[in-house]
């Protein structure tokens, strides 16, 4: 087995998610090679085969010129498998590339067990066995699941890849979400509220269970979107990091990405009506219960220790 | 200005699921069905398209069983014009290159000048349809959109990346767009628009006439994840399970110490 590993840069430095890949080819066996539109001022810890196309003369988003260097690649390294991170950059190319190759797509693959690719369906309260039909595949690796490859070394042999620059979509910048607001990162406690809570009225009963126990409140993406609660509060993937002492997450069902932002957490209460959600596989205790019954109790019994 | 939006119908993700008597799927029966829940930000910005551009025109396509029309009335009374189901009672057996394919040989000599699609399906999650479907119709594709403007034939589009980092991104039409979380505000469909999309014209076609790729992959099997953690479980009545909350907390953690 060959793998072409699909690394990404953002803002002219590499990305040090090439670790998950790293970790998924050593699961999977077999040689690998690199590819990656970046810098050489900023390359993966890699000992291999590195495809390198210049991202200042290829940009970093110019999906339809990207999807051209990297077919070039693969006609050059003919794997049997191309690897990309299940990420903005990796599931926006990754069709591309699969749909010019005629090759079966899997995505965001959590795990890889005798030749069979496994990805989650319904939020992650099941999982799928995935069989590919054609010679060659495709895969996208969920943010996570495959852990850092320990100790990373050595430097790449490089090899230049270059072409036209041609792209139908003109990129025009970044820019960064308005900082500022509450620092969740500090907080010892939080109490987050996930769409559960039902209307916009409940967050407060969420945010003062929080005071009762002297923490912070957080959120969901879907009450953040709301616009129930500020951005700067929101929990996960497109929002804060959180390692508290203690996180209780009422109505949350812990979606990968919820769980991304908030599983560094050192104890987990989960409150929620349905006792398969996924939230329960990292809660340290799941209660089963309508969050608008228990947490006025709970809020009241708290504040009066 | 034609526009096409691309719905899935999706189980509610809180339903109880069971696995089904082939173990590739799961049972379909007894569960509620509800629009997959970034594609009502994709006929929410078509509609605001339409409400902005004099003379464009919406359809929306679903392909599944025929229960998938009720998810298309919810977008028809949301203010798309027409729509298009292709009855499919094995779509959950498609891979995202089939359905993408079935999508495209609908829409190839349509000329759509705008499509919106969720940027994946709640239920099966691939992330592929709507990049798939541009690259057959070749057409320009922008995936996670947050944000989208339209003028004079061009689109400014921002993208949302990890760790709350956005691209500006502009692109001429034809162009097609996945829709992420948070575009916009989803309308809620008022009553007269309800009663006025049961007029709205419902087209059904046969999947067999449009169906012309194999599947690339197939589910071998489909399984409950085992719960790894073996964090506790409390059930009961709310006062109770309060107290037993507090007990827990004084003893596993510092906190009300
Ligand atoms: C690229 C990308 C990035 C994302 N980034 C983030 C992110 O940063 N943060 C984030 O949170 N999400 C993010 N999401 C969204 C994520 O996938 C989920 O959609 C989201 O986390 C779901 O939020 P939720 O759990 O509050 O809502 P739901 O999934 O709708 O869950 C609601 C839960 O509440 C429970 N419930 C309902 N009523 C009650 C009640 N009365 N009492 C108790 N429980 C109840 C239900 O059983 C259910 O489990 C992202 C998605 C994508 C694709
Ligand atoms: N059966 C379907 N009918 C119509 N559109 C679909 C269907 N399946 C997927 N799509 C569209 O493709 C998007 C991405 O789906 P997926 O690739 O399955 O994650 C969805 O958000 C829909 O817009």
């Amino acid at each position: 087995m060959k793998l072409l590993l699909v690394a990404e840069c953002r803002d002219g430095i590499v990305l040090g998610n090439y670790n998950e890949l790293l970790s998924f080819a050593g699961k999977a066996g077999g040689d690998h090679a690199m590819f990656l539109v970046g810098r050489e001022s900023s390359l993966p810890h890699y000992g291999g085969r590195l495809y390198l196309a210049d991202s200042v003369k290829h940009g970093e988003y110019r999906p339809d010129n990207h999807k051209k260097l990297l077919l070039d690649t693969i006609a050059k390294e003919k794997p049997d498998m191309i690897v990309f991170c299940h990420s903005s950059y990796g599931w926006d190319l990754a069709p591309r590339v699969a749909w010019a190759l005629k090759a079966a797509q899997v995505s965001e693959v959590v795990d890889y067990v005798d030749g069979d690719l496994v990805v989650p369906v319904c939020n992650a309260k099941l999982r799928r066995v995935v069989r590919v039909l054609t010679g060659t595949t495709v895969v996208t690796l969920q943010a996570g699941a495959f852990s850092p490859a320990g100790e990373l070394g050595g430097s790449p042999v490089i090899e230049r890849v270059t072409g036209d620059n041609e792209s139908r979509i003109e990129f025009l910048g970044y820019e960064a979400v308005e900082a500022g607001g509450v620092d969740l990162a500090k907080a010892e406690i939080i109490v987050s509220a996930g769409r559960g809570i039902g209307k916009p009225e409940n967050v407060e009963m969420v945010a003062a269970l929080a005071r009762a126990l002297g923490g912070e409140y957080g959120a969901s993406r879907p009450v953040v979107d709301s616009e129930w609660v500020e951005h700067s509060r929101q929990v996960g993937t497109t929002g804060q990091s959180v390692a508290p002492k203690l996180y209780v997450a009422c109505g949350i069902s812990g979606a990968i990405q919820h769980l991304a932002g908030m599983k560094k957490s050192e104890f987990v209460v989960a409150i929620n009506t349905d006792r398969d959600a996924p939230i329960g596989e990292i809660a340290d205790v799941l209660v089963v219960a309508d969050l608008t019954q228990l947490v006025p109790i709970l809020t009241a019994k708290i504040s009066a220790l | 200005m034609n526009i096409l939006v691309c719905i899935k119908q999706v189980p509610d993700m809180e339903s109880k699921f069971r696995i089904d008597a082939s173990a590739a799927w799961f049972d379909t029966a007894d569960l509620a069905w509800r629009m997959n829940e970034y594609d009502e930000y994709g006929v929410e910005q078509a509609v605001r398209l339409k409400e902005q551009v004099a003379g464009a025109d919406i359809t929306v396509l679903s392909i599944g069983p025929d229960k998938v029309k009720e998810t298309m009335k919810k977008a028809l009374a949301m203010g798309c014009d027409r729509g298009v189901h292709i009855t499919d009672s094995d779509v959950s057996r498609r891979d995202p290159a089939e359905i993408a394919g079935i999508i495209a040989e609908y829409a190839r000599d349509k000329n759509f000048d705008m499509i919106f699609t969720g940027m994946q399906s709640q239920d099966r999650g691939s992330g592929q349809v709507g990049v798939l479907l541009a690259e057959m119709l070749s057409c320009a594709a922008v995936t996670t959109i947050v944000d989208f403007s339209y003028r004079e034939g061009r689109i400014e589009v921002k993208r949302e990346l990890e760790g709350g980092i956005r691209a500006s991104v502009a692109l001429n039409i034809p162009a097609l767009v996945t829709c992420q979380l948070g575009l916009n505000k989803p309308r809620y469909p008022t009553l007269p628009n309800i009663m006025k999309a049961k007029k709205k014209e419902l087209l059904s076609l046969p999947v067999e006439d449009l169906r012309k790729l194999e599947s690339r992959q197939q589910t071998a099997r489909i399984y409950f994840p085992e719960k790894k953690g073996g964090g506790l479980v409390l059930e009961g009545d709310p006062a109770r399970l309060a107290d037993e909350l507090i007990q827990i907390l004084k003893q596993k953690t510092s906190i009300l110490a």
